[in-house]
Formats: C-alpha cells, sequence, structure tokens
C-alpha cells in the first residue's frame, strides 16, 4: 500500500481513492456477514447447551431410577415376637455347656411363638407356609442372644426378626394383591395372616443393618454388601500397592533417564496400546498366568489384584509421564545447575511437582478399577461367597460382581439390594474423585 | 562468507593475563547432523565480567552451556574440541559432572526459583554438596549468599515463604544466591536480565560488577548496551563461529571486524 501511495506511476489522488474504495467494500462485507455470524454463534451455543442439557437428563434418570429401586432396600420389614426360651428345649442337662447351646432347635422356639399369634392354624400345610413368612434369620438371631447371655434361658423375650423377603416385598407394596395367586409369590393366605400381623401391630419397619454388616446369602433378607466391601477394600489395597510404585517408576525411568531410541518407542507404543485392551484378557491372562501358572488362589483378593495391577498399569504410567511432562524444564536445569544429580534433580524437585498429577491419575485408575467386573469374572471372584474375606488370601468377591450377581438373581429383592449397592459403589468412586480434585487443589504449585 | 569462516573462526584471544579459568580451543558442537559451533577458542578470565554477544541463533548461549555441560542433557548433542578449566578437562572421563557443576554455577534467562522456601532455594546446593556442617553452618552460608546477592535486606523477615511468591528481579537475584552458595568459581548467565524491567535489570548489573571481585563471569546478553557496561571482555559470535574477542572497550570503539562492526552498529540482527 505505501508503494501505490508513493508510486511515482500513480496519481497520489487516485492511489488513495482506490483504497478508499477498498475499505469501503471491506466494511460492506463486515456488516454484510456480521448478522449471519452471530446467528451461527448462537446456534453453536445452544447445540451445546442442548447437548449439555441431554447428558445432565440422562444422568439425572440413571441416578432417579438407581435411587428409586435401591431406596427400599435400606429398610426391612421386621416381626415382634415373644419367645420363651424354653430350658428344656434349649439346654436339657442345664450346664450351659456353649456346644449345646449352639447347636439347639431354635426353629422350633420361633415356631411356638407363631403358634401363639395364630392359634387357629393348624394344618400342616397351613402351617409350613405360615412359617415360611419367617425369614430363617430369626433362628440366628435367637442362638446369638442365647450364647451371649444364657441367663436368658428360663425367660421369655421380646424381639424383631426379619420377615421373609417376599413378605417383606409385599410389605413394601411391590407385589399386587389383585393378581392371580398362581402369579405371585405370596399366598391369599399369607397375605390374610399377614394383614392380621399389621393389626395387631406386630410389623414394624427397621433399618437395614444387615445390609451393611453380612455377607452374600441365599435368603435377600439376610445378604449384605459388607463382604463385598471388604473384597474390595482387599483387592484395591493391594492393587494401590503394586501399581503405585511400578507404574510411577516405570514414568520417572522412561520420562526422565531412557534414552529416546526406537525402543523407547516401541514400548511406548506398548504401554498406551495397553491401556485400550479389552478388560476381559486381562482376565483371561490373569487365570493363565497367575492361577494356572503361579498358583495364586482362586477367587483371592491377590488375584484380582495382579489381574487389576496389570490393568491399571498403563492408566497410571500414562498419566505419571503426563504429569513429569508437564514440570517445567527449567527446574531440572535449575537444580542440574547447582550440581544435583541426575536422580537428585528428579527427586528432590521433578516428582515433587509431579506428584499430585500422578495421585490423581493413580485415583482415576483405582476408580476404575474399583467399578471393574469382567477381568474379575474370569479368575473366580463371581463365586457366592458368604464369609466376610478374611485377608487377602481367602475366597473373596468385590462389589461390581455382587452387582452384577444380585442383578441377575430371580428373587426380587436382590434387585432392590443391587440398586443399593449401586449407590454406595457410586458413593465410593464419587468420594475418590473428589479426594482427587482435592489433591490436585491442594498441591498444585505455582512456578 | 564461507571462506571467510575459516580464516576468522579461529580467532583466539591473545590477551594472556593470568592463568585463565577456562581455556578453551577448537570447540565444536553438533546437534545431531547440524553443527552449532565451529572452532571456538576462547579465553575465561578471573575476576572479569566476559560478554558473549550476537544474534539470535548464533550458537552463544550453546557455548555457555557447553561450559558446565548442559548441553549433556540434551539428546544428541555432540562436543568436540578441548575445554579446559584450571588445566583439567571437563569433558574428558577424569571429570565428573557434578563436581564440574558445582565449581560453574548457572543462571538461567528466565528466573527459575525451586517453589520452595527462600530458604530452601538457597541452601539446596550446600547441602546436596554436603558443604555445611551443620544447621548455623548452613544458615550463615544462606545469609551471606543472600547478602552478596543483595537479597538479604528484602527477605530476610521471610526467609520460610516461597521463592516463587518474589518479583521477577528478586527471584533473579534468589537465583544467583542459589548459585553463589556452593562457591563456584566461574558463574555462567544465559541473559539473566531478559524477563526483567529496568530497574531490576539495574539492580542485577551492579550485583554482577560486585561479583566479579569473587568469580569469572562469563554473560550472554543481547543488549549491547548491557555488555557494555558489565563487561571486560566481549566475544562476539555470529553463525556459530566466534568472531572477533577482545577488550569490551575496543569491541564496541574499534571492532576489527565489519561484521562485528555491523552487529553493533545495528545494521543486522
Amino acid at each position: 500500500m505505501s508503494n501505490s501511495a508513493n508510486g511515482a506511476a500513480l496519481p497520489r489522488a487516485a492511489g488513495l481513492g482506490s483504497i478508499f474504495d477498498a475499505r469501503q467494500q471491506v466494511s460492506e462485507a463486515v456488516s454484510a456477514g456480521l448478522k449471519r455470524r452471530y446467528a451461527r454463534e448462537k446456534r453453536f451455543r445452544l447445540y451445546g447447551m442442548l447437548a449439555t442439557l441431554f447428558a445432565v437428563a440422562v444422568l439425572g434418570i440413571l441416578l432417579f431410577t438407581i435411587i428409586r429401586t435401591g431406596l427400599p432396600a435400606f429398610t426391612q420389614t421386621m416381626i415382634k415376637l415373644s419367645v420363651t426360651l424354653y430350658p428344656q428345649e434349649i439346654d436339657p442337662k442345664g450346664d450351659r455347656d456353649p456346644q449345646t447351646l449352639s447347636s439347639a432347635d431354635y426353629q422350633r422356639l420361633v415356631r411356638d411363638a407363631l403358634d401363639d399369634y395364630f392359634p387357629d392354624v393348624t394344618s400342616r400345610n397351613d402351617r409350613r407356609e405360615l412359617f415360611a413368612m419367617i425369614s430363617p434369620g430369626a433362628t440366628y438371631v435367637i442362638r446369638s442372644m442365647v450364647i451371649a447371655d444364657p441367663s436368658l434361658i428360663g425367660k421369655r423375650i421380646e424381639i424383631e426378626v426379619p420377615l421373609k423377603d417376599d413378605i417383606d416385598q409385599f410389605a413394601k407394596g411391590k407385589i399386587d394383591s389383585e393378581a392371580d395367586q398362581a402369579n405371585r409369590r405370596v399366598s391369599d393366605k399369607q397375605i390374610g395372616w399377614y394383614q392380621r400381623l399389621v393389626d395387631r401391630d406386630l410389623i414394624v419397619s427397621r433399618f437395614n443393618t444387615t445390609l451393611f454388616t453380612a455377607g452374600d446369602s441365599r435368603s435377600p433378607e439376610l445378604a449384605g454388601i459388607w463382604g463385598a466391601v471388604v473384597g474390595s477394600f482387599w483387592t484395591m489395597s493391594l492393587t494401590l500397592l503394586m501399581s503405585f510404585p511400578l507404574a510411577v517408576g516405570a514414568a520417572v525411568y522412561l520420562e526422565e533417564f531412557a534414552p529416546k531410541n526406537r525402543w523407547t518407542d516401541v514400548i511406548e507404543v506398548n504401554i498406551n496400546n495397553l491401556a485400550a485392551v479389552p478388560s476381559i484378557v486381562f482376565g483371561l491372562l490373569g487365570l493363565a498366568v497367575f492361577i494356572g501358572f503361579f498358583g495364586v488362589p482362586r477367587s483371592s483378593p491377590m488375584v484380582g489384584a495382579l489381574v487389576l495391577t496389570l490393568m491399571t498399569l498403563p492408566i497410571i504410567i500414562i498419566a505419571s509421564r503426563a504429569a513429569l511432562k508437564s514440570v517445567p524444564p527449567s527446574i531440572r536445569e535449575a537444580a542440574l545447575g547447582v550440581g544435583a544429580s541426575k536422580m537428585q534433580a528428579t527427586l528432590h524437585h521433578v516428582l515433587p511437582l509431579a506428584m499430585p498429577g500422578m495421585l490423581t491419575g493413580t485415583i482415576l485408575g483405582m476408580a476404575h478399577a474399583l467399578g471393574e467386573t469382567a477381568p474379575l469374572l474370569m479368575i473366580g471372584m463371581v463365586a457366592f461367597i458368604v464369609d466376610v474375606p478374611s485377608g487377602p488370601l481367602s475366597s473373596a468377591t468385590v462389589m461390581p460382581v455382587q452387582i452384577y450377581l444380585w442383578s441377575d438373581a430371580p428373587e426380587r429383592a436382590f434387585i432392590e439390594r443391587a440398586s443399593a449397592a449401586i449407590m454406595v459403589l457410586l458413593g465410593f468412586l464419587t468420594v475418590m474423585n473428589l479426594l482427587a480434585v482435592a489433591l490436585r487443589k491442594r498441591f498444585e504449585k505455582r512456578w | 562468507m564461507i571462506a571467510m569462516q575459516a580464516t576468522t573462526g579461529r580467532a583466539t584471544d591473545a590477551a594472556a593475563s593470568p592463568v585463565p579459568a577456562f581455556m578453551t580451543r577448537d570447540v565444536c558442537v553438533f546437534y545431531g547432523q547440524k553443527q552449532a559451533l565451529t572452532n571456538v577458542s576462547l579465553d575465561i578470565h578471573r575476576n572479569q565480567v566476559t560478554s558473549l554477544i550476537g544474534p539470535s541463533g548464533c550458537g552463544k548461549s550453546t557455548y555457555l552451556r557447553c561450559l558446565n555441560r548442559m548441553n549433556d542433557i540434551i539428546d544428541g548433542c555432540r562436543v568436540t574440541g578441548s575445554i579446559l578449566l584450571d588445566g583439567q578437562d571437563i569433558y574428558s572421563g577424569s571429570m565428573d559432572v557434578v563436581h564440574l557443576r558445582a565449581r560453574v554455577g548457572m543462571v538461567f534467562q528466565k528466573p527459575n526459583p525451586f517453589p520452595k522456601s527462600i530458604f530452601e532455594n538457597v541452601a539446596y546446593g550446600p547441602r546436596i554438596h554436603g558443604i555445611a556442617k551443620d544447621k548455623t553452618e548452613l544458615e550463615a552460608i544462606v545469609h551471606n549468599s543472600l547478602e552478596k546477592a543483595g537479597l538479604l535486606a528484602e527477605v530476610k523477615d521471610r526467609m520460610d515463604q516461597p521463592g516463587t511468591g518474589l518479583s521477577g528481579g528478586q527471584q533473579q537475584r534468589l537465583c544467583i544466591a542459589r548459585a553463589i552458595a556452593v562457591q563456584p568459581e566461574v558463574i555462567l548467565m544465559d541473559e539473566p536480565c531478559s524477563a526483567l524491567d529496568p530497574i531490576a535489570t539495574a539492580r542485577i548489573e551492579e550485583l554482577i560488577d560486585e561479583l566479579r571481585e569473587h568469580f569469572a563471569i562469563v554473560i550472554v546478553t543481547h543488549s549491547m548496551q548491557q555488555a557494555a557496561r558489565v563487561s571486560q571482555r566481549t566475544g562476539f559470535f555470529h553463525l556459530g563461529i566466534l568472531v572477533e574477542t577482545g577488550d569490551t572497550e575496543q569491541i564496541f570503539t574499534n571492532p576489527r571486524d565489519k561484521r562485528t562492526q555491523d552487529y553493533i552498529t545495528g545494521r543486522f540482527g
């Protein structure tokens, strides 16, 4: 432009005129297109908002269904029983031998108590149906009370014991009493007896502590998630113990010490690919290698942790390498510049600065592992395990597998327990993610 | 130009004051296949400030980073020629790189204090080298270094606060204090004022002049005024060769080489 303005060949006025014309044109073009540009921007924002709304709505629906299904599992319908602990039934010899106390026929006492409520139910079939309304857990309740305090023998005790899951479901309104009797799991007679119990104020609804203290059970009213929680705890602890040091070590070596050559490139590509391997493949590998070859006990938290370590390792390595990369090179130079060795520079300065990122990656990897089911199916953690696992080598299951098992069960009551377990699992995951955010916020250092 | 390189690339240092701290001869640096420095021969004298000037990419920083082997951490970097610190080849097997960097300190372009307390920043060097016998001695070293760096008065009440919370100029002086805390023989400064305002720059320049009493100082700078103000000797780099070296006054008033003259009069660069 300066050329045309200064150029001797062009008359000065004409040169300036053409510049004005050009400016006019540009300004017109800008104002003509402006409206369309803004409209486009508005549309784009709208799409973004709709997408966000859709995501939030779907999440809301998911949470709503889970909570609506799972909430009833936190209460359990109980029956008040008045049980007479006849000495001749429990301890005929009267020596309070623990062996005798634990093997006594407490079921009979429960039946006696029920007979007291329903003296009119006499036929064999009817009585069987009547007794089926009470959970087998009732006898355990009485037994443990007697063993804890043998002086109760001979007295009459008032206790609350759980009703069988079908009656519980009926009490919660999950079973339609209008439906044909053959199509529901509660008979007309049982409904009648239940109504009589309600009328006599003998039915109460209590917080379901069993859900949080018991292991799995065939009877839904006796089943709890504690076994799975403890199994998850052992599995996760071992996974963390194995994967964190390994992954951080690998990341530090690859990022700080390893020469950049074809071999490290191959390793890097492989690690990245490992993160994308379907998790069931890790399960098969665990089955073949850890159980088949090394003989780690099947369905133990140990073998689960080994498999999950393989799975989370690439995730943590990738996150840790990114964290190391984000430490500015000036920090390394500063340390090396005062004469720190490579290792001192890394341990004293780079690693502490990368730690929040590494921990965040680790927690996210652990959260991923906590929700993992597929590889654990392969190594037997899907087994029906009643006992709360006592250590890393005892049989165990984990929360997501427990959810899988329960949602597969035919009993209705297990469905709501599965949802309750999902709520607990989501709670754990939320806490872990919040922890990751908090760590990032807390240790983030400016440089 | 190529023909000239052959003749002037060997511009050697004629001024022979007492034994130089650094004696470098025919230093060539390669990044992979690319040659960044060709046959640089230069002496760095004690109690003097040597400034390296030249346009961007001329190799002056590369040369500086040879002197404490900071180039080691760059993949594919190769150095030939001899670099003698007190007569000892720093690239030979007998010289440990950690030991070398304790003897040759460095201050970088961007202030880079550790994200730790002011005290820890200065104490780090003496601590890893095990220079101080006990805590009081360490404190004495830290105070002494901060004092020499002209920072003590400003920070003595907040030694436990993060070094990153200081202003840019203070951070750079903290970095100088950190470097002198290990009592090096030579301090390398890679454009130490390029990220600072004029007032902070003036403080650093004053400081450099004071530090000259104890150390040999090499400073890379883009500011010719700065080179003229702080240095006693100057080397002019261009396209990977050392074109001319000499007393600063001579270089700026009476350059021998045409390229030097063009550069200092602002005709290129």
